[in-house]
């Protein structure tokens, strides 16, 4: 218990909730044991009379890929949209360090979180560079941000079309312009809502890989997923949701079994083993 | 930013969409700088007393720099007095109207988006137009700001109403804030026709004067005022510029990448306020500017505001200055009020950009 004060200065809210994790150890933030980088406390949303979230416990940090996922309209973007500070719980807490997400000032905020949302609409005729340029914004400019923007660019697969107009982009091509712009923004904590939707087999393998290893380069990453093999195959852990509630946790064997994908999907699936990897495949029946 | 354009020509598909040509802005800003220069001497020098842009020059050179030889004391005063107030602040104006649209355009995301949207146009009609039909007729000092100052507080005050109604600092984002300018837009465009239809036959020449804008009445007074007002606007609005880049990608990804949307949003709509009030008071409505000429801009040098906005304020000036010469020069020694020129010359120009761009989106 000596590091309780220490603790207690950066992240005030801590309360006693995860107390009995080792209170041992430096309390920076991030480092495994300690204050986790994203902490969910019976977090609960609610708007016109719907709840479209309650009671969710979550916490992650640094050095995993977690994989959201659910049925339609189950809260996974609602819980990410709280996590972006877009928007308050109505109960409980969502927390970025120890801070309400929605308590925390935009800049430092887009300093340490990026988010690539599900609709992106572009009105204006930006080229693909200067879209994937914006990712720096929160940052002071600095003598590296062309060669980290051409890095970007590169790892979305978008360096071919830096030049083009993006209002003339396909679906595909504007979310990995967008993916790129995710990546400029450096960001510790990366919370990507389907990313994959309208990608092409290819790029959806390239972009889930950068994902991963954005985890092992020791970020936070937080994807929303409908492809469960998908997500079997590159998160560490999976969230399941299902009406506003998260009904599962933990690694993706635990959480994919037959049982609670026909409970939650409504449909019968086999959830086979890979034959080299080992994770479940999840097919539909 | 260009330098990555280069990379391109991979992409077997759509070719021709490969790269988007724009002028880069250390081009686009001294020559559309310069021709602006040439359009004010030439604006001077034109009217019922025609003199050479020499002549406009020389009278300049020895006015206010204090060089060279006097110049005869008709054109000194036909210079000084009658013309260069007008043309310079019909310049100011356009580079107000022009920013101010450009600037709403980006935070409405709406190609539509002109300063009319958040009242400041409606506002101030109905505040010029009350000042003139319902005050008996003003005399001496009165006639030079009664009216400018009725118009600039209409003009605030509806963007206020507006504003206080719409809450846009709250989460309710900006579609509400444009319907309820639009609401309030109608209000007191019926306010103003009310006004208009009960004016006589005197009040109601000035209302419509007024009405289509009018640049007859500026003297170095009034420039005086309005100069330093619309200087601080642009330089406000471009310290903007990258803000209102990530504007154009909608409220949240804005605030995803760090910006402050409430806050900005404040800025940019107090600013152009400001910008169109000033505009207004002094010029009255002169319509079209603000829509059509940032939409030039973007087509020629590309959306990014740093380019947009010092562009748009060159060229919103220019085609004031060409309208307003043209305005006295079609019938004289009448003048046709200013605004109908603006949207003759806008028109044409706007169509032939938008019918023979690629992209039709913005």
């Amino acid at each position: 218990m000596s590091a309780q004060t220490g603790a207690r200065v950066g992240a005030a809210a801590a309360d006693g909730l995860t107390a009995g994790t080792e209170a041992a150890g430096a309390p920076a933030p991030g480092t495994t044991g300690a204050e986790p980088w994203i902490r969910v406390e019976r977090a609960g949303f609610a708007i016109g009379g719907a709840v479209l979230l309650q009671d969710v416990e979550f916490s992650a940090s640094g050095g995993e890929l977690v994989a959201l996922v659910g049925p339609n309209g189950a809260g996974k973007s609602t819980l990410l949209s709280l996590l972006s500070g877009d928007q308050r719980p109505t109960s409980g807490r969502v927390l970025l360090d120890g801070r309400p997400t929605a308590d925390w000032p935009a800049k430092a905020l887009a300093r340490r979180r990026s988010v690539m949302t599900q609709h992106h609409s572009q009105a204006f005729s930006f080229t693909v560079h200067e879209a994937a340029a914006m990712g720096r914004a929160p940052h002071p400019v600095g003598p590296d941000d062309d060669a980290l923007i051409e890095r970007c660019l590169r790892e979305a697969d978008v360096d071919a079309l830096a030049g083009r107009d993006v209002t003339t982009l396909s679906g595909g091509e504007l979310a990995r312009t967008v993916f790129a712009r995710v990546l400029a923004q450096d960001a510790q904590v990366v919370l990507l809502d389907e990313p994959t939707a309208a990608l092409d087999l290819h790029h959806q393998e390239v972009l889930m890989a950068r994902a991963r290893e954005l985890a092992q380069e020791g970020r936070c990453v937080l994807v929303v997923l409908h492809d469960l093999t998908l997500a079997a195959r590159c998160s560490d852990r999976i969230a399941m949701f299902d009406g506003g509630r998260l009904v599962a946790l933990g690694p993706p064997e635990d959480v994919l079994t037959p049982d609670r994908i026909r409970e939650v999907y409504r449909h019968e699936v086999a959830v086979l083993e890979h034959p080299t990897s080992g994770r479940p495949l999840v097919v539909p029946l | 930013m260009t330098a990555a354009e280069d990379t391109a020509g991979s992409a077997p598909r759509r070719a021709a969409l490969e790269r988007t040509r724009r002028l880069p802005l250390a081009i686009g800003l001294p020559i559309s700088g310069a021709v602006l220069v040439v359009a004010i001497v030439v604006s001077i020098g034109t009217g019922p007393i025609q003199l050479s842009p020499s002549t406009v020059l020389g009278v300049i050179w020895h006015e206010i720099l204090g060089q060279g030889a006097a110049r005869p004391a008709l054109e000194t005063t036909v210079v000084m007095d009658l013309r260069m107030p007008r043309v310079l602040f019909g310049a100011l104006s356009g580079a107000a109207l022009a920013v101010s649209g450009a600037a709403l355009q980006s935070l409405f995301r709406n190609p539509l988006a002109d300063p009319g949207i958040i009242g400041v146009s409606g506002g101030a009609s109905t505040g010029a137009v009350a000042a003139i039909v319902l005050l008996p007729p003003l005399t001496g000092a009165a006639v030079a700001w009664v009216v400018p100052a009725a118009a600039f507080a209409g003009g605030i005050l509806a963007t206020t109403l507006i504003y206080a109604l719409a809450r846009p600092g709250m989460d309710s984002g900006t579609a509400r804030l444009l319907l309820v300018g639009i609401a309030i837009g109608s209000a007191f465009a019926a306010i103003t026709g009310f006004l208009t239809f009960a004016a006589d036959d005197d009040d109601l020449q000035t209302v419509v004067f007024w009405q289509m804008g009018s640049l007859g009445d500026l003297d170095w007074m009034k420039l005086a005022i309005g100069t330093p007002v619309i200087l601080v606007g642009v330089v406000i609005m471009i310290l903007l510029s990258r803000r209102l880049d990530l504007l154009t990608l909608g409220d949240r990804q804005a605030h995803h990448l760090g910006l402050d949307v409430s806050t900005t949003r404040k800025i940019v709509i107090g600013t152009t306020a400001l910008l169109t009030g000033t505009s207004v008071a002094f010029a009255g409505t002169i319509g079209f500017i603000g829509l059509v000429v940032p939409h030039i801009v973007r087509l020629i040098c590309g959306p990014a505001h740093r380019g947009v906005l010092p562009m748009s304020a060159v060229i919103g000036a220019l085609l004031i200055v060409v309208a307003d010469t043209l305005s006295r020069t079609v019938a004289p020694p009448a003048e046709v009020p200013i605004g109908l020129f603006t949207a003759i010359m806008g028109a044409p120009f706007f169509l032939m950009l938008v019918l023979r761009s690629r992209t039709v989106r913005l």
